[in-house]
């Protein structure tokens, strides 16, 4: 499905048109699963109405998808009529009751702030009572007494206060040492407001779609702007719901768009790359430390780790921040939890041991950390 | 089995005092107390007061700098990605590794744009993969900093390559039809001759020249006058179960060793069902590394080679030997017996460059039906083609003015010629001089013209190494600097408009039948004939057999010591790293220890003990006197001369195996300072030493060494690790010792182990820890002594993977040297008896025990044990107390004592190096380019040592995760192991008995045994014995003398 949606929509033009009711422009079934499978080929048989559509549309060619199925393309036609009436509808009643259930979570530590202080205040009142009555009674009873020592020369005062003190002053420093360096909720302003939001979000777009190398490699990679222009040669405006900035401010999405076109030289106009390029210099959010080997193709190809854990729900972030501290216990906490695809991969057919005491029922899973996921050397040499 | 007495020093030998003061201090230098117990802390050089200063300031220092915002870092992606490049993904790109006519296919590793690392190519059947030092250690020289930078006309940058070739243009046109020469190191691509002989016939009366720095004119020579070819057949070492060698250090330096070696191996393989192997006789002068590997060695004075030459022909003929010496003529004997039995299934080199030996070996091999099965005429080999006489010709025509232009290309004879004074001197006499040159080399210097050239990574080409077998190059990333290729330099003088590159791809479309072709071609990196070509012959004329023995006739003995002097032979060789000076600015070559000397960044003068004794008056058998000499870095001074003009003062080496009247220096030393920062200063030019002997360069004559009061440091590395008296580190038996009792190694193991449990259960009861489950994977390595032969190779292919900082001599002489891998040289034998000396080379790395006793000792667990085996060392964890090293059994850890990769990072950091400039060769950022991003570079104050390359495991592992797949042995491979061309080194996963190591392992299982087992430290590198194909492992003589001292010694060495 991702692969149609990086090019269709089902009610908007992208590059390629609209799906909805394909089924009623192209009636022969047979000739639709061709042209999904490969277009190319039905374009060299001279069928008017796509060749008419492939002029239409600046020749540019759709990819070829040979392994699609007939049920997969049956599949994806089905839904395409679904997913359009349900839009449709959903168009003709116009957001009703939305943003309703703004879940009320207050925070209470003010409150227990308070009720502390109060505690506090109460507790010295009733000592220094307490210490005046018992002047009071030795006076009465003859006993000398002692010139009262003030408050703040009192020496078990000093030293309860500056025992407080360093345990409140040591957790600080201790938690803003260690906070050194890391940069949880950073949310750069980036040359071009690319929102995340529009493209996974609402256009559903698959992450791996531009940043492919999250299968291959260590690097997710920012995409090479070649793949922006992959849909924006034809999505020269933007016409979705406003975009907001952080600060409140406005965006205008079809201006954001026209930047792309400055950095890689395209004239829209003349519909051709008529300008020097200049690469884009994007702020780059997630930084580890250079000790650190951290490969996205580990965790996204072989252990199947959604983008969303590490990254949150990067498909409503309009300008990405950065979601979780990267911290070393992050990473190490995760690995104890999560379980390796075990019995899918073929590579862990090695591991007998643990194959034996799944059959046993001995264990249920096999998680990161038992199979030495949580070693020194696997993430720094 | 038999006892033997190993010893890596003289100190050790003789157990001297100094030895054992060593043995107990893992660190040479004193800690630095500075005087507290004396004075008391008020006066000590960091008072208390001081102390809470730097405390104060220090953490003031980091507070303010960590509070500093955290700079904004960019992320630039790609405006057009090409398909091939995914940012982070290494490419492998086939190429061909040139230098002269040295061609060996190889692999360039590039990262984001960058070679770092050089593989061998196994998809050409003659190198398999192998690769050398030298090989290795080439992607750094792309990055060399004295690297010229534009093209120049008398000393000044000319602004456009347009420009330059108008002004050669016009000094061609200039020369009124005087001759134009080319000059070249062997040219043996098929294009780039092509390319010259169209410039050639451009120019009439102009003609090229080849030239070697080291010469094989009288190979070349011979050959011609014998069978008729002026040319170099190939030979199959495989095929060989007798080989003698005289003089050729065939393993390392001579003709091509890859090949060799690969082919050398299959002989020296044990076949644990049938052991068999082959026999190698080595006839020489000085202690080669070749020598070192040979089963027998025999030592003669290097004039005598043609006396040994004509003895073997005479008693394979039944005719009367001529040679002095008994142990020499018993040997020539035994070797020619040898030969005669194995008729068809034997093979004599020579290293010599005279005529009349090469002449005496044709015939012997002739004799021996060598010619058609072990010597193959039908593909020669093509990397040395420059004739002697042809260079002395056109050195003369330059001398007396009737050449008109010289046009260099990729040599440097000022430097390397014999006789480069004379060419030094009539060069800027020249109309037209142009240097294609990488360097501003002694030649370039005096050259009108300069033009620098590409780096092979950097070019389009080709190369025949090998008649038939061509590879070719394509360049892995654009030129760093304004250069040009010499081929597209040719093509523009000679009018041709085409690029080289469309040239190239012409010329190959052509000959492959299209471009399809071409380009498979090129992926491949290697055109290969189809079938192997059948084995050819050349008919053999005898008629120059009689002149040449009557010329062999050995020189009367010149010689007399006195106390200040002594007559020698002087013998000129190539060392296994440096070569012929090519690669001298190239640090990580300067700071591989040679093999036999293990001494780094010097070239010296290697002497006999026996001479040693008499000249220089160091009785190394005596233990006060092997203490003088070796436990101080500090070595005696000689004056060496030859003849009455020409003189080198030297330091001096003693060696043993070395014959007596012989002394040996390595050329390629001596270099000039615009040669680059490692090589200047660094050893002396020795290659005026040589002669013209008639119509060769003879790298053989006649000298005197003056001992002199003055003395040298070098830095060697061999002392720097000790065992503290623990024996039985390596394991060695005779191959007939070994075919009568084949289970004498295993069950000496057994009988050692048996009170902890025997063979089977030490593991678990050999120690009161637990024993660890390793599910999954558990990795080893198996290494083969039989097959390593102390080359080096891959000491720098670890070096280049693993970002190893080079430490430079001053730090060397300190132990302060920082290679994860290094290959121990022990010696046998009467060190005063150079027929007796044996010696073993073996690859000491990290040997990831299971029960690692550094692990114990690390306060910060910064080392400690994954499940897969792997004794893992973390970095950033690691504050630098040391204990791990001074506890390791092996002495392979390695400490950071300055910053040697990043010591740029401020002003004035490492000032204390300022005198040499190779300490901190790393310290720019072209040099760095080099450096491998998947390996942290270490900073200042902790400690490193090998991971089993953990980054190519963890890459070998992810690739088998993508493919849903098991692993298997080619996924992962050490940088070590892929370097070897003798496949010394297996390395997997010991846990999958399909594996190659559990094949190895288990196969070779009488061989088999753990360095230092009895402690029970558990290690994953297992080593299998070396078979020595001799009828003794020679015993020394003293031994016996000594034993009472050496048992008197032992509590002491057991106390530490």
């Amino acid at each position: 499905m991702s692969n149609c949606a990086a090019c269709h929509a089902v009610l908007k033009d992208g590059t390629g048109p609209a799906l909805f009711g394909v089924e009623e422009r192209v009636t022969d079934k047979k000739l639709l699963h061709d042209w999904i499978r490969n277009n190319q080929a039905v374009l060299a048989t001279g069928n008017k109405y796509f060749n008419d559509l492939y002029v239409a549309r600046n020749k540019t060619p759709m990819n070829p998808f040979p392994n699609l199925t007939d049920a997969e393309i049956e599949a994806i036609l089905k839904y395409v009529q679904d997913e359009g009436v349900r839009q449709q509808a959903a168009a003709a009643a116009p957001a009703a009751g939305a943003g309703a259930a703004q879940a009320v979570s207050e925070d209470s530590s003010l409150l227990y702030g308070i009720l502390t202080l109060i505690l506090a205040v109460i507790v010295f009142t009733l000592l220094t009572v307490n210490a005046n009555l018992k002047k009071l009674a030795d006076e009465k009873e003859g006993v000398p007494s002692f010139e009262p020592v003030p408050v703040w020369r009192n020496k078990a005062y000093i030293a309860l206060f500056a025992v407080v003190l360093f345990i409140i002053g040591g957790y600080y420093t201790i938690q803003g040492a260690i906070g050194l360096g890391r940069s949880q909720n950073y949310q750069p302003e980036q040359p071009i407001y690319y929102s995340h939001k529009v493209h996974a979000g609402t256009n559903q777009i698959s992450c791996l779609y531009c940043h492919g190398g999250a299968q291959d490699g260590k690097h997710a990679n920012i995409p090479s702007l070649n793949v922006c222009m992959n849909c924006h040669m034809q999505i020269t405006e933007y016409t979705g719901e406003k975009l907001f900035r952080e600060d409140g401010t406005e965006v205008n999405g079809t201006e954001e768009i026209k930047k792309i076109y400055e950095h890689t030289g395209w004239d829209p106009g003349q519909k051709k790359y008529a300008n020097a390029p200049k690469p884009i210099e994007w702020v780059k959010i997630h930084n580890l430390p250079d000790h650190v080997y951290f490969s996205h193709a580990q965790h996204v190809n072989a252990g199947r780790v959604a983008c969303q854990t590490c990254h949150g729900n990067i498909q409503e972030m309009g300008e990405v921040k950065q979601f979780a501290d990267l911290s070393m216990g992050w990473c190490i906490n995760c690995h104890r939890e999560t379980k390796v695809q075990f019995t899918d991969n073929k590579f862990y057919s090695i591991y007998e041991k643990f194959h034996e005491e799944l059959k046993n029922g001995k264990v249920d899973s096999v998680t990161v950390e038992m199979i030495g996921g949580t070693e020194c050397q696997k993430c720094h040499y | 089995m038999e006892q033997k007495k190993y010893w890596q020093s003289f100190g050790e030998l003789t157990n001297s005092a100094a030895h054992q003061k060593s043995a107990q201090d893992e660190f040479k230098e004193e800690l630095p107390f500075d005087g507290f117990d004396a004075r008391g802390l008020e006066q000590a050089g960091t008072p208390r007061r001081d102390f809470l200063k730097y405390v104060g300031f220090s953490t003031a220092a980091a507070a303010i700098a960590a509070s500093c915002e955290i700079p904004i870092k960019k992320a630039v992606p790609f405006v057009n990605r090409p398909a091939e490049i995914i940012p982070g993904i290494a490419d492998y790109y086939a190429t061909t590794y040139v230098a002269g006519g040295d061609a060996i296919p190889v692999l360039a590793r590039v990262r984001d744009g960058r070679p770092i690392k050089i593989e061998g190519n196994d998809r050409s059947s003659w190198s398999k993969g192998g690769t050398t030092a030298q090989v290795q250690a080439s992607v750094l020289d792309l990055y060399d900093t004295a690297r010229l930078r534009f093209p120049a006309a008398n000393g000044k940058e000319v602004s456009t390559f347009e420009a330059f070739d108008k002004m050669v243009a016009e000094a061609i046109a200039g020369l009124g039809g005087a001759p134009l020469v080319i000059l070249s190191s062997t040219i043996n691509s098929p294009s780039g001759r092509q390319v010259i002989s169209e410039f050639l016939a451009k120019y009439p009366g102009s003609r090229h020249v080849q030239y070697d720095a080291v010469s094989f004119s009288g190979m070349l020579q011979a050959n011609e006058a014998t069978y008729g070819k002026r040319a170099i057949p190939s030979y199959d070492f495989a095929k060989a179960k007798v080989i003698v060698s005289l003089g050729a250090d065939f393993l390392a330096t001579w003709l091509n060793p890859v090949e060799f070696q690969h082919g050398y191996t299959q002989g020296r393989k044990i076949n644990p069902a049938n052991p068999t192997m082959s026999k190698h006789y080595q006839f020489e002068g000085m202690m080669s590394m070749t020598g070192a590997n040979a089963d027998e060695r025999f030592t003669h004075r290097p004039s005598e080679t043609g006396a040994v030459a004509a003895g073997i022909l005479a008693a394979l003929n039944g005719q009367a030997v001529n040679v002095s010496g008994d142990k020499l003529k018993k040997g020539i004997a035994k070797a020619a017996a040898d030969l005669a039995a194995n008729k068809g299934a034997a093979l004599v080199v020579s290293g010599s460059n005279d005529v009349n030996v090469q002449v005496l070996v044709n015939a012997i091999n002739e004799a021996i039906g060598a010619n058609g099965t072990t010597i193959n005429w039908a593909n020669p080999l093509l990397n040395k083609s420059g004739v002697d006489s042809e260079m002395a010709a056109l050195v003369n025509e330059i001398g007396n003015g009737s050449v008109g232009g010289l046009i260099v290309i990729d040599a440097n004879p000022v430097y390397t010629y014999f006789d480069g004074e004379k060419l030094a001197a009539a060069l800027p006499k020249l109309k037209l001089s142009v240097a294609l040159s990488e360097k501003l080399d002694e030649t370039a210097k005096l050259c009108k013209y300069v033009l620098p050239v590409n780096h092979y990574l950097e070019s389009w080409g080709d190369a025949e190494m090998k008649s038939g077998y061509v590879s070719l190059l394509q360049p892995t990333i654009a030129p760093l600097f304004k250069t040009r290729q010499w081929q597209e330099s040719l093509l523009k003088w000679s009018g041709n408009t085409t690029g080289y590159h469309d040239y190239h791809k012409a010329f190959w479309s052509a000959r492959l039948n299209g471009d399809s072709n071409y380009l498979a071609a090129l992926q491949d990196g290697v055109i290969e004939p189809g079938a192997s070509l059948a084995l050819s012959t050349a008919s053999f004329n005898a008629a120059p057999v009689a002149a040449a023995v009557a010329a062999s006739a050995a020189p009367a003995k010149k010689g007399s010591v006195t106390d200040k002097t002594a007559d020698v032979e002087v013998v000129l060789y190539q060392k296994a790293g440096i070569a012929d000076g090519r690669h001298a600015n190239n640090p990580w070559l300067q700071e591989m220890p040679d093999p036999i000397t293990r001494a780094t960044w010097d070239n010296y003068v290697m002497m006999s003990p026996s001479l040693g004794k008499k000249l220089l008056k160091i009785d190394i058998a005596v233990d006060t006197q092997a203490d003088k000499y070796d436990a101080f870095p500090k070595k005696p001074v000689v004056n060496l001369k030859v003849g009455s003009k020409k003189a080198v003062t030297l330091p001096v080496l003693i060696i043993p195996g070395m014959q007596e009247e012989t002394v040996a220096v390595a050329v390629g030393y001596g270099r000039s300072e615009e040669f680059g920062k490692a090589s200047a200063g660094v050893g002396q030019n020795v290659y005026q030493l040589a002669a013209l002997n008639g119509a060769t360069v003879s790298y053989v004559t006649a000298g005197q060494v003056e001992a002199t009061d003055a003395t040298y440091p070098i830095a060697t590395t061999q002392t720097h690790g000790k065992y503290e008296g623990r024996h039985e580190v390596v394991k060695e038996v005779t191959l007939a010792s070994f075919q009568k009792d084949p289970r004498q190694i295993i069950e000496a193991r057994a009988k050692e182990l048996a009170p902890w449990g025997g063979l089977e259960h030490y593991e678990k009861d050999g120690t009161i820890y637990p024993v660890f489950d390793k599910p999954g994977i558990k990795w080893g390595m198996s290494i083969d002594m039989n097959s390593c032969y102390g080359c080096g190779a891959c000491v720098v292919a670890c070096t280049a993977e693993n970002n190893v900082a080079v430490v430079g001599k001053p730090e060397v002489l300190r132990a302060h040297d920082m290679h994860w891998l290094r290959i121990d040289r022990y010696f046998s034998g009467n060190p005063h008896d150079p027929e007796s000396i044996q010696t073993v080379f073996q690859p000491m790395l990290c040997q990831h025990c299971d029960n690692a006793p550094c692990e114990n000792v690390c306060p910060v667990a910064a080392t400690n044990h994954s499940s897969e085996g792997l004794n893992q060392m973390t970095y950033n964890r690691c504050i630098g107390t040391r204990y791990c090293a001074n506890n390791c059994p092996y002495k392979v850890r390695r400490f950071n004592w300055a910053d040697y990769t990043g010591a740029d990072s401020f002003k004035h950091n490492q000032d204390i190096f300022d005198e040499n400039p190779a300490v901190l060769m790393m310290n720019d950022d072209l040099t760095r380019m080099v450096l491998n991003p998947d390996v942290t570079v270490r900073s200042r104050g902790v400690i490193e040592k090998c991971s089993f390359c953990v980054q190519r495991l963890q890459e070998g592992k992810l690739q088998a995760k993508k493919e849903n797949r098991p692993l298997t042995d080619k996924d992962v491979k050490t940088a070590c192991q892929q370097a070897c061309a003798a496949d010394a080194i297996v390395f997997g996963n010991v846990n999958n008995s399909e594996s190659a190591i559990s094949k190895t392992r288990k196969e070779n299982e009488l061989r088999l045994f753990y360095v230092l087992e009895q402690i029970h430290v558990m290690p994953n590198v297992s080593y299998l014995a070396k078979v020595r194909n001799t009828d003794h492992i020679s015993e020394h003589e003293a031994e016996e003398a000594k034993e009472g001292k050496a048992e008197a010694a032992k509590p002491a060495a057991e106390h530490h």
